[in-house]
């Protein structure tokens, strides 16, 4: 049984009926709406992360000529709910030369900042909990969150590949961000709007080929790059320097146990479903696409993304520090910036589009 | 009620502004000042959202949060006799800057009371001001918006040459 998304939205539109008919005044309806959504919102997300964690391991070990988790159920489905229990019971082990109140609050950050993106993404048509003007920026802004977060990680510590992690990861990020801003920026020249729900909008119809992806050769350029800054805004191999385990034993999160290191795990894996969400949403046409419900759409299009980073682990090697610097700033940087004048030069001329 | 609402998360965002700002210019643990520096940052971007200033709160944590305060942290980081030692913040001059700073919110104050009354227009923001802050850059603020960028580049520069090893 296929919901359709008119079906969805049903069922906000009934619980909000409801609501009302219970006798709740404004603006205690907004709150209550608002609070039930993030709920929602949260626990699909968890959800997805904690398939996400199966499916890496599942597609790590086929890429290794192994099976991966097996014993929990068919083909291991349940490990990772058997893990995150055994993460909860797990003891709190904490350092007595750490910086207390940084060392509780990376972690809580971290998780925050991965979810608060989610305001303004579109999972289908209508499926959106607000459609802000400023949408994308809002997203780009929202998730340098994560590197304080890991920045307090590392100090909070108080272990030197703790800080180093946390450094590198710093400076890795606001490198990848200058690239990454630069290939979105292309996409909003297409578009001329920075809502997410308009830039979803303006790729419909023409079956499948109004998505920004084939406006060649600017589009396909931008999603490149996009990807490959992505890939290194997640901290996932090859650009993983941030924890790489043969050096940093394991970066940032090395003191932390438990629901602390549980809460980086899952941020870690949300944060690798906001990217490959946004690059659908700019790249692939968001939730257009013909016959099947749109929030279906949306969701194959970000799994075939997540495919993709998640191929890229396994198949690639990690970049050196001086190599990962060089790659973004001499390589993606005038690369994204002469893609970007080109494509603004192409829509002033009005060569298409 | 909802103006009661909008002025009661007013006075919270002003309490934690004035506090985190506070916390930023007397706390012993530079690395702490910093991260309050984000917190009251983060707070005026709050303030700024109430106002419908959408635009421009995200310009505030993009420019603020994510980058000046993690250039800052990375120079607590990077420079050894500033971590983690109990540092005292004032010097020998802080008498004078409290004068200064007194001057300063007389100063405001005065100002603020003589201005009688406020200029503000009631009318409900377009939905694409983004559209019109990038037109308004590009053609009536040319000159302010390119002179930033010189700035900028200036900046720039600056630390190429004083970062740059010395090869003689």
């Amino acid at each position: 049984m296929i919901l359709a998304t008119a079906e969805l939205i049903g069922i906000f539109k009934w619980l909000h009926g409801l609501l009302v008919d219970l006798g709740l005044k404004e603006p205690w309806l907004t709150v209550v709406v608002y609070g039930l959504l993030s709920v929602t919102i949260f626990g699909v997300l968890c959800l997805i992360a904690l398939f996400l964690v199966w499916w890496e391991r599942k597609i790590a070990g086929h890429i290794q000529q192994r099976f991966g988790p097996m014993r929990n159920g068919w083909h291991g489905w349940y490990q990772t709910v058997m893990d995150a229990l055994k993460l909860l019971q797990k003891e709190d082990i904490l350092v007595d030369t750490r910086d207390r109140p940084v060392f509780f609050w990376a972690p809580v950050i971290c998780f925050v900042a991965a979810f608060l993106a989610y305001i303004v993404i579109p999972f289908g048509k209508g499926l959106i909990v607000a459609d802000l003007n400023i949408g994308i920026l809002y997203i780009i802004a929202i998730t340098t969150f994560t590197v304080i977060s890991l920045l307090m990680a590392g100090w909070g510590s108080h272990n030197k590949y703790a800080l180093l992690g946390g450094m590198r990861s710093a400076a890795q990020v606001v490198s990848y961000e200058v690239p990454m801003v630069a290939s979105i920026l292309t996409v909003i020249i297409f578009s001329g709007s920075l809502s997410m729900v308009d830039i979803t909008e303006s790729q419909q119809g023409n079956f499948i080929f109004n998505w920004f992806i084939f406006r060649p050769p600017f589009g396909i350029i931008a999603f490149i790059t996009y990807i490959i800054a992505a890939t290194a805004e997640a901290n996932r191999t090859p650009f993983d320097i941030p924890e790489a385990e043969q050096e940093l034993v394991a970066g940032f999160n090395i003191e932390y146990s438990g629901m602390k290191f549980a809460m980086f795990f899952l941020a870690e894996f949300v944060n690798m479903f906001t990217v490959s969400a946004i690059a659908t949403t700019l790249f692939l046409g968001g939730w257009n696409g013909p016959l099947l419900p749109s929030w279906l759409w949306f969701l194959g299009k970000t799994l075939l993304v997540v495919l993709l980073l998640m191929v890229f682990r396994w198949t690639f090697p990690r970049l050196r520090v001086d190599q990962l610097m060089e790659f973004a700033w001499k390589f993606l940087v005038p690369l994204t910036f002469a893609n970007l004048i080109l494509a603004g030069w192409m829509k002033y001329a009005g060569w298409y589009w | 009620m909802i103006e009661a609402g909008v002025s009661v998360i007013f006075w919270i965002l002003a309490f934690i502004i004035i506090v985190s700002a506070l916390a930023v210019v007397t706390l012993k643990n530079i690395f702490h000042s910093a991260l309050f520096l984000i917190l009251c940052l983060f707070s005026v971007a709050g303030i700024y959202i109430m106002l419908h200033a959408e635009f421009l709160a995200a310009a505030q944590v993009l420019i603020y949060v994510g980058a000046v305060s993690i250039l800052i942290i990375f120079a607590i980081m990077l420079t050894s006799n500033l971590a983690s030692e109990r540092i005292v913040q004032s010097n020998k001059n802080a008498l004078v800057a409290f004068f200064v700073c007194l001057m300063f919110l007389v100063t405001t104050i005065v100002l603020i009371n003589k201005t009688g009354v406020w200029n503000y227009t009631s009318g409900v923001l377009p939905a694409e001001n983004i559209i019109t802050i990038g037109k308004l850059l590009m053609t009536q603020f040319m000159l302010p918006f390119e002179v930033v960028s010189v700035l900028m580049l200036a900046a720039m520069i600056g630390a190429i040459v004083l970062a740059r090893e010395d090869k003689a």
